[in-house]
């Protein structure tokens, strides 16, 4: 348990609410001196939102951070950084066309007097930074010119120099680099791990978290699955604690759905014949059929979302074809798919889904009215009722239909977009995470109501990083892995080899 | 001062049509009180004249262009070409009426000294093909826009600067004069009231029309809130963009013919100088959001365009020199600007909710 002499920091009962989201919910969190510490999780598992109240971006509404021993509560990322807490995200936020030395000692640059800047003295203690990054570059070189991953070490200088960091935080920090790139900043990271600095590691890249990391916190739907020493934790068993197998209330649905797969039409609906599109997802078969409901399980960034993109036409495939009725698919937009009979909820709700201004009333009658075009209108009192009846059938809990959809909950905003894709009256529904960020109860429904979409006859496709939502929801899975289909399960589903076959492994 | 003024305060001042309406009735109350004679009206050969019936006249050009804008604001753009599109527009007008100065050779090259009323295209093309033109030039502003994704502000300043210059061309630079007194009714004419307030209130109700009895209207407002979303609902974002600019190089059109008719020349330098600022402030004032797009009031733009117009008349009549109406005019911007803050805005829905605590604690 907390010991000061070996943890930095130490955040204990963190609990954040969000309007209409749980974010956090009693979460604890450890880290100490000169370890690297991996935190993993899915999307809306709470990741973000920790490393935020940790950097003063948000404030914990309950909860104690200690850093040091001492009590402390960042009002901001610059106060903690003055702490000592530094943080390099995702995207280097530098500036691109400054030199590596002004960017690393922007705001700290030595200067004559205070008048005018030393710039020998600037240059100098730029690359003595970043030799000690073991990186020997031209300092005076605009950052621009480097690539990525110098410009991530020298954001991480300037994290080191500007704030004697005790703690570095890593915000995704591989994503856009290569290999060989990922392999250097490893190197920095365990030399700073040498000096005594703690150093948070976010990341979806499992493999890195057992190459650089020693320690890993998993979260889950807002709450601490665990900490762990990382050697000591298998590759499947993490991915288990990643994805959850929480049993509900729900199990009953299983029976359900064993009865309701006697409806699967025997024809396929959808045809895709080694369908790909280059750095999307590798060519893949699958094919669709009224009345059942394919779930499609892999880690974030297998080709889920991208596989749904292809099928809704946002992406046209670069080889193999779609066939829907008998007929090849040609004209790929979504206006020729809702056409088609086939619709799309998209995976970001905030981006792709809400028309945040617009009213219930018309976000559910968006896309009947795209696909009815410009002047067949539907009518006023038509709108009403058709926005009243979804309100009721799927209990969206706004206080009129005329309510602007901004000012719902994240639940009842997704209820709202189903609704307008139901309205549509679609063959195939496709649901990209349809219950991120939601609450349970909420997801329940959203479950159940995928069940008997499927019973009346329309063919559904069921994403999510929730692998007991897959389960329960699925009459077949379709897994993913690294961009490609890699197996698929029917029948009787064997949960463990579905896993296995998201993690790659056997181990 | 009780729970249900609050209410209704509340509900009036959440409409889009508050803030304009408000403003409109404040210059006019200003008029009253410090114009004697600002509400006279006079009867000539049946006639009314006045200056709220300047107003309205002077206010038409202006109102027509914020119909358009209101579209392409609402799609989150603008469009900075609408004035030298309305000089593309009469001087296209003009060329139709007198082509003498191309060189063409006519048939009796006396006509015009004979007949001053003589126009060389029949009148009905003399206004056809110019609005073809400018919603051409429109159709050209969306496809930048839209197909090309160009910033709305760069692509639509290429037409602003080179439409002059076509305008120009068009007439070999010399301003011509119109003599024909039925191409002259469209800018002069009066039944009762001034003919351009007519065409004004056509083109408000084709607007209304096209956007609010089919669905365009929740379109565009959809794909200026959220084009992403608007996409995968469906929406064909590009082509209502088209669609906006296209209309909206339409009403410049119109305004373009209107301004010719007024003063009875092609004068490319001078027709609808400036008048895509008083155009996007009349949007602006009426509510829609610059930049952002959304929700739009058609209404609102039309009394918004109204406004600078009662501004402008009524500095005119209280003495302010003509050539210090630009100030006036800067002034107006800085009100909006203010008006339209959150936090006046915030301000002006608290009265409400303060005589509703009030009410309460009593």
């Amino acid at each position: 348990m907390p010991d000061s002499d070996r943890d930095i920091v130490v955040m204990t009962g963190i609990d954040k609410s969000f309007p209409g989201v749980h974010a956090l919910e009693n979460v604890d969190f450890s880290l100490a001196r000169g370890e690297i510490h991996a935190l993993v999780g899915e999307n809306g598992a709470g990741k973000s939102t920790l490393i935020k109240i940790l950097t003063g971006v948000d404030r914990a509404d309950k909860g104690t951070i200690t850093l040091d021993g001492q009590s402390v509560s960042p009002r901001s990322p610059l106060h903690a950084q003055e702490l000592g807490i530094s943080t390099v995200y995702q995207e280097v936020n530098l500036c691109p066309n400054l030199t590596v030395a002004e960017n690393i000692l922007i705001g700290r640059q030595p200067s004559h007097f205070g008048v005018s800047i030393d710039w020998k003295a600037l240059n100098a203690r730029a690359r003595e930074s970043m030799k000690e990054l073991d990186i020997d570059i031209d300092v005076t070189q605009p950052l621009g010119a480097y690539s990525v991953a110098i410009q991530q070490m020298a954001a991480i200088a300037r994290a080191l120099v500007i704030s004697n960091a005790k703690v570095l935080i890593l915000d995704e920090p591989t994503s856009s680099l290569t290999t060989h790139e990922t392999l250097q900043l490893f190197k920095v990271m365990r030399k700073l791990k040498g000096e005594g600095i703690a150093i948070v590691f976010i990341t979806h890249f499992l493999n890195q978290v057992y190459e650089v990391s020693d320690r890993v916190t998993v979260l889950r739907n807002g709450t601490l699955v665990g900490t762990y020493p990382t050697a000591s934790l298998s590759r499947l068993e993490l991915i288990r604690l990643m994805l959850g197998r929480t049993i509900t209330v729900l199990d009953d649905m299983t029976a359900h759905k064993m009865e309701s797969s006697h409806h699967i039409a025997v024809e396929s609906l959808l045809e895709a014949d080694d369908v790909g599109l280059a750095n999307s997802v590798e060519p893949f078969d699958l094919s669709l059929h009224a009345g059942e409901v394919v779930g499609i399980a892999g880690l974030l960034g297998s080709g889920r979302t991208e596989i749904a993109n292809l099928l809704f036409g946002i992406d046209r495939p670069d080889i193999g074809s779609i066939v829907m009725d008998h007929k090849p698919i040609k004209d790929f937009s979504p206006h020729a798919s809702i056409a088609r009979g086939v619709a799309l909820c998209p995976e970001d709700r905030k981006v792709e889904g809400i028309v945040a201004d617009l009213s219930v009333r018309e976000n559910i009658i968006l896309a009947l009215q795209a696909g009815q075009g410009w002047f067949r209108r539907i009518g006023t009192k038509e709108q009403y009722e058709i926005a009243d009846k979804y309100i009721k059938l799927l209990s969206i809990s706004t206080p009129t239909a005329d309510q602007k959809i901004k000012n719902l909950s994240g639940g009842n905003q997704q209820k709202v977009i189903l609704a307008r894709w139901l309205a549509a009256n679609p063959r195939l529904l496709i649901l990209d995470e349809p219950t991120r960020g939601i609450d349970v109860g909420t997801k329940a429904d959203i479950q159940k109501l995928v069940l008997s979409l499927a019973e009346e006859g329309k063919s559904c496709v069921f994403i999510s990083s929730e692998l007991d939502e897959v389960l329960r929801t699925s009459h077949r899975i379709v897994v993913m892995r690294d961009r490609a289909k890699v197996t698929e399960f029917s029948g009787q589903v064997d949960e463990k080899g579905i896993m296995q076959a998201i993690a790659g492994s056997a181990s | 001062m009780n729970v249900s003024f609050a209410r209704t305060w509340s509900k009036l001042t959440e409409s889009m049509l508050f803030l304009p309406i408000a403003a409109l009735l404040m210059i006019l109350a200003f008029d009253l009180f410090a114009i004697p004679g600002f509400f006279r009206l006079e009867l000539k050969d049946g006639h009314l004249f006045g200056s709220v019936i300047d107003i309205l006249r002077n206010g038409s050009p202006t109102v027509i262009l914020a119909m358009g804008m209101t579209l392409v604001i609402a799609t989150g753009g603008v469009d900075l070409s609408v004035g030298a599109v309305m000089a593309i527009a009469s001087s296209v007008a003009c060329i139709m009426i007198n082509p003498t100065i191309t060189g063409m050779a006519l048939t009796d090259p006396g006509l015009f000294l004979k007949d001053p009323q003589y126009s060389w295209a029949p009148l009905w093309m003399v206004i056809v093909v110019p609005l073809i033109i400018a919603s051409l030039c429109g159709m050209w502003n969306g496809m930048l826009v839209s197909y090309w994704r160009i910033q709305p502000m760069v692509a639509t300043l290429v037409l602003m600067i080179a439409g002059r210059g076509i305008a120009q061309l068009v007439t070999n630079a010399i301003k011509i004069i119109i003599f024909n007194d039925t191409y002259a009714y469209l800018g002069n004419g009066w039944i009762i009231l001034p003919f351009s307030l007519y065409i004004a209130t056509a083109v408000f109700l084709t607007a209304w029309l096209l956007t609010r009895r089919t669905a365009i209207g929740l379109f565009v407002e959809s794909v200026g809130i959220n084009f992403r979303s608007s996409y995968y609902s469906g929406i064909n974002e590009r082509r209502i963009k088209l669609f906006a600019y296209t209309f909206c190089g339409f009403c410049a059109g119109i305004a373009g013919l209107i301004a010719t008719s007024a003063i009875r020349t092609s004068d490319a330098n001078q027709i609808g100088l400036y008048t895509e600022l008083d155009a996007i402030l009349a949007v602006v004032i009426g509510g829609t959001l610059m930049g952002t797009g959304g929700r739009f009031s058609l209404l609102g733009s039309a009394i918004g365009g109204l406004v600078i117009q009662a501004t402008i008349t009524s500095m005119l009549s209280f003495g302010v020199p003509a050539s210090a109406i630009t100030a006036v005019k800067a002034v107006v911007v800085i009100v909006v600007i203010l008006l339209y803050s959150e936090q006046a805005q915030k301000f002006i829905r608290g009265v409400g909710s303060v005589t509703m605590r009030g009410e309460a604690a009593r």
